[in-house]
């Protein structure tokens, strides 16, 4: 994997910038490599545009395995030591029952959509949208 | 066998076309009707059967059996008994009949229809061999099609109110803006366990909710496997972004989540519905005061 440019593949991720949080959005399933470049490039963004909050929506995700838990959760901490705080949204219910019954603790905040998402990173950040 | 005497030759007729058995056979049920109807519907009382059906019902149904019973053999098509055992089964399955009253009504009509055929043939030991060789799959066919027939409608009513009970055994209610609550009453099985996650979740997601109170007064014990499963439930509400606060844990349910070991730190448990909505409301921030509070 290691050897392969993922960088060259078309964009399963769309990384969003709305005021001073940063939406992004995964389209469809992604395996370990382009979950590391989506990791990379949030990163890189959270300090490029200095944001205070970072929304992962998955709405469109119907599996996540160990790997994807465990990278969104390292999304999350890298995000906090570069200032921005993290939360999931969109998690569909198949999705969540089959999170549980596998045990993968996100251990993150969560909320039902980007609207509850944005609603929650404001009463924590207290940032306006807009300036 | 010998053609001298009379059934003899009546023998040797029907060795002539075996298929004329059964006509001959149906002629005389139908000329015996009344006796053999009467004789069936004396040893159903006697055998205690059909008892929560009077006697009048008992000898109507009697009838209408009997004379499609004799249909059956003159036509050898099963299909109007079919549908009569169906609706026979329909009108007296809520009256409490059970499966071993209608297989033994049925037997015992075959029985008395095949005293009826010893008496009659037992001068010809070879006649009445033949037949019962056509009167017997006949018989039988038709005591399997009324036992199935019975035991099928059985099964479909069950179905029906096990439907009906899933339908209405997880409503999910909601109380304010963003507040679910899920009232369980009855055993918690396994099975129901599954149906309330599908339900809270979905109605997560269909009421935008926030918070949900399930309220397990009404859940008398609660199994091992149950227990985690509520617990991964609380985790699912949690990744779909809505926090589950649980009460009325009896005692008993209370003894078995900490016998079991489950892991109760990220269970937001209140005593009652009341302290569980309450608590919900503040969550939500709402605040609920009296008209006459407020005025003063």
């Amino acid at each position: 994997m290691a050897d392969r440019d993922v960088s060259a593949e078309p964009l399963r991720v769309s990384i969003l910038s709305q005021g001073s949080y940063l939406i992004a959005s995964i389209h469809t399933a992604l395996d370990d490599g382009q979950l590391v470049r989506f990791q990379r490039d949030l990163i890189e963004r959270i300090g490029a545009q200095r944001s205070l909050g970072v929304i992962i929506d998955v709405a469109a995700l119907d599996v996540l395995d160990s790997f994807g838990s465990r990278t969104l959760r390292d999304i999350a901490r890298m995000s906090r030591l570069r200032g921005a705080e993290t939360v999931i949204v969109g998690i569909a219910p198949e999705l969540a029952v089959s999170m549980v019954r596998l045990g993968l603790h996100l251990d993150l905040p969560t909320a039902l959509d980007l609207e509850e998402g944005l609603a929650y990173l404001r009463s924590l950040t207290g940032t306006p949208m807009l300036p | 066998m010998t053609s001298t005497t009379p059934d003899g030759q009546a023998g040797a007729e029907a060795t002539a076309g075996d298929d004329l058995l059964l006509p001959e056979l149906v002629a005389h049920l139908r000329e015996n009707r009344t006796q053999l109807r009467r004789e069936w519907a004396n040893r159903i009382t006697d055998a205690h059967l059909l008892t929560s059906m009077t006697p009048q019902e008992v000898f109507s149904e009697a009838t209408s059996v009997y004379d499609n019973y004799v249909g059956v053999l003159e036509t050898g098509s099963v299909e109007a008994l079919q549908d009569y055992a169906r609706d026979l089964s329909e009108r007296i399955i809520p009256r409490g009949v059970e499966t071993n009253e209608v297989v033994g009504i049925v037997l015992l009509l075959r029985d008395v229809l095949a005293r009826s055929l010893f008496e009659k043939y037992h001068k010809d030991f070879g006649l009445l061999n033949r037949v019962l060789d056509a009167y017997e799959p006949a018989a039988n066919r038709i005591a399997n099609t009324v036992a199935v027939s019975f035991v099928q409608e059985r099964e479909r009513i069950i179905r029906q109110q096990a439907d009906a009970i899933r339908e209405l055994s997880t409503p999910v209610l909601q109380v304010r803006e963003r507040l679910l609550i899920l009232p369980i009453i009855g055993v918690l099985d396994d099975q129901r366990a599954d149906q309330l996650t599908e339900q809270l979740l979905g109605g997560i997601r269909r009421h935008r909710a926030r918070v949900v109170v399930i309220d397990i007064t009404g859940v008398p014990e609660i199994t091992a496997e149950v227990a985690n499963h509520l617990v991964q439930t609380v985790d699912a509400s949690r990744l779909m972004g809505a926090g589950v606060i649980i009460t009325g844990l009896s005692p008993e349910i209370a003894q078995t989540l900490v016998t079991i070991g489950v892991d109760l730190t990220k269970m937001n448990t209140v005593g009652d519905l009341q302290g569980g909505i309450e608590e919900a409301e503040r969550l939500l921030g709402f605040r609920v005061t009296r008209v006459a509070d407020e005025d003063a």
